[in-house]
């Protein structure tokens, strides 16, 4: 019987080496998992920025018009705003513990990058306009945030010009101890 | 008698082969991630080729449809017409003999078989190429895997198969990065996550609930260079080990800390700051932390990325609006790249130079294009509204990029003729900012 079937294994053996050639066999090294692939997550937790504002606090006193929108790839104030930029910059000036963070964004046409320059140019026009008015730019801080953070996500012009935008975001004032 | 040859691997195949990726499961995603892949357009000159299902000595069905793999990959590539399943005119396993003269008949000139044995806790592929019309053994070999890298194995073949018949490196067996998100408006969560080529078995590597960007693979392929804002006040430049998950905050300056791009030595970052006025491109030493100015414009100058560990490519709108331009490292003059239309920005580079392609506007919306450096010949790649973040494959013949598909975030991918298109997608939630991985071996 065994010798039946070791024939039979070589018959079957020499049938295939004649039809296929030789296949070189390609065993794996025992290398264990290879480390490359292993992806080891890192998880950020939610970052709570926004305590309640006081109202009494220069914060909560601000101006309450706090959004500017822009034209398309166009980072010039438009004349409407002058007002609002009038009030916030004298505002500020009025009350130099007062800071706010001029947070400049685009809507999602182009490229992230570029439009994170765009923000960029957006809130740089606001914080030279204030101050222009008299605010120190210590009291300023920019942040683009480019196409990311739109407030309408349609793909549209309605949602697109909604985007284009700086919000001026009035922070919790330094407390100066006596 | 019929003359056999088994074709001598390259010392790369070789290599490729020894270093076959072991995925190994570790913190599984929170999004769900079922990646689907739609063929939009067909190749004109596909080369039709029979995968016939591979030989299952075990009891049910095999782990994995290695063929099915196998078909997919090649079919995506647009060089490759892989005959339906239903027109095979038979099925031969790894050693049997092929019928030629029947497959001439049903249309193939390559015929692919194969079989997957049960070895152990562990499994033994093999598969033949045959040359149709020359009736003859062009490839094959077998080697033995886990359950974790069947599905490797199998784009390894697509590899071989693409590479034997081509005569270039496949990039089936590689792995990309994109951003995901997910959520409200007011309440998102991002995540930059890794996954196979082809959108199979994606795993986080990040979970923020603050914008992620610009994912940049160091040449190693185990490094990755990413913007995050994870800080409300400043953006910053992160690396991270996508092994250990150790990460490290490069740069973080008042302004803008973005487009991080790794150096083809691996050293360096080209990235863009903004700190001294306005956006210009910087190169970063990775070890020493220390950076050197390299464009001085009152333009916005963003988006640099290496054609070799010299020179590199960015968009700048010193012109009017973004368009892209060429400048050495070192510094220097700047000349410029593209004249077709007013928008042509963030630019991703064939491996060898050859070809640019970039996100061009005009008209009709954003949409692909590629430039041909030699030759100057340009041409747009997809038809996309708002096609970006293109990324070119490491063998430089096929681009992933990202698009909008039913109002969702999509991937797609084009070949480097813009002859096949495909889109993938994930079940839920957005998908954006696609890098596809180097090769590692």
């Amino acid at each position: 019987m065994n010798k039946t079937v070791s024939i039979f294994s070589a018959i079957v053996v020499s049938l295939l080496l004649a039809s296929c050639g030789t296949n070189p066999a390609r065993t794996q090294p025992g290398q264990g998992i290879d480390d490359k692939a292993v992806v080891n997550p890192v998880t950020i937790d939610g970052i709570d920025d926004g305590s309640q504002l006081d109202p009494d606090s220069v914060a909560g006193r601000a101006p309450k018009e706090r959004v500017i929108f822009f034209d398309f790839n166009n980072s010039e104030l438009r004349p409407e705003y002058l007002d609002i930029i009038t009030q916030h910059g004298r505002y500020l000036a009025q009350n130099p513990t007062g800071r706010a963070r001029l947070e400049g964004h685009t809507d999602e046409r182009g490229t992230r990058e570029y439009n994170i320059a765009l923000g960029e140019a957006r809130a740089k026009t606001i914080a030279r306009m204030l101050q222009l008015q008299g605010v120190s730019s210590a009291q300023l801080r920019s942040v683009s945030y480019g196409e990311e953070l739109p407030v309408d996500e349609g793909h549209n012009e309605s949602a697109w010009s909604k985007n284009r935008r700086v919000n001026i975001i009035y922070e919790v004032e330094v407390q100066v101890q006596n | 008698m019929l003359t056999n040859r088994v074709s001598k691997p390259t010392s790369k195949t070789l290599s490729s082969l020894l270093g076959l990726l072991c995925l190994c499961l570790v913190g599984t995603s929170n999004v769900q991630a079922v990646i689907e892949i739609e063929i939009t357009q067909g190749g004109q000159s596909a080369i039709p080729i029979a995968i016939v299902p591979f030989g299952w000595n075990g009891s049910g069905s095999s782990p994995e449809d290695i063929a099915a793999i196998v078909s997919n990959d090649l079919q995506r590539s647009g060089n490759f017409s892989p005959l339906n399943r239903n027109d095979l005119i038979a099925s031969p396993v790894s050693g049997d003999r092929p019928r030629y003269g029947n497959w001439r008949i049903a249309g193939a000139e390559f015929l692919l078989i194969g079989a997957v044995k049960k070895s152990g806790s562990n499994y033994n592929v093999e598969f033949q190429l045959f040359d149709v019309s020359q009736q003859r053994l062009l490839t094959g070999f077998n080697f033995q895997v886990t359950d974790q890298t069947l599905r490797n194995a199998a784009h390894q073949i697509a590899d071989e198969v693409y590479e034997e018949v081509l005569g270039i490196r496949g990039a089936f067996n590689t792995q990309i990065a994109f951003v995901s998100v997910e959520g409200s408006t007011r309440e998102k969560t991002y995540q930059l996550q890794l996954s196979d080529a082809d959108g199979q078995n994606p795993q986080a590597m990040l979970t923020s609930p603050r914008p992620i960007l610009s994912p940049s693979w160091a040449p190693d392929g185990i490094r990755i260079a990413y913007v995050s804002f994870e800080n409300r006040n400043q953006s910053a430049i992160y690396v991270q080990d996508r092994q250990q998950g150790s990460r490290k905050k490069l740069i973080s300056k008042p302004g803008i800390n973005g487009a991080p791009s790794w150096s083809p030595d691996g050293k360096r970052l080209a990235v863009t700051l903004s700190y001294e006025g306005n956006p210009d491109i910087y190169v970063l030493d990775v070890d020493s932390g220390q950076t050197r100015r390299v464009t001085q414009s009152q333009a916005i100058d963003t988006e640099a990325v290496w054609a070799d560990d010299q020179t590199l490519i960015f968009t700048s709108d010193r012109s009017g609006g973004p368009q892209l331009y060429e400048v050495l490292a070192s510094g220097g003059r700047a000349s410029r790249l593209t004249f077709e239309g007013n928008y042509n920005a963030s630019a991703t580079v064939s491996a060898d130079g050859k070809n640019i392609a970039f996100v061009h506007g005009s008209d009709v919306g954003y949409q692909i294009g590629a430039l041909d450096r030699e030759s100057g010949l340009f041409q747009t790649l997809t038809e996309g509204s708002l096609d970006e973040s293109p990324s070119f494959a490491p063998n430089g013949q096929m681009i992933i990029y990202a698009t909008e598909k039913g109002g969702k975030g999509t991937l797609g991918a084009v070949s480097l003729d813009g002859s096949v298109v495909q889109s993938l997608s994930l079940d839920t939630g957005g998908v954006r900012e696609p890098a596809w991985s180097p090769f590692t071996n």
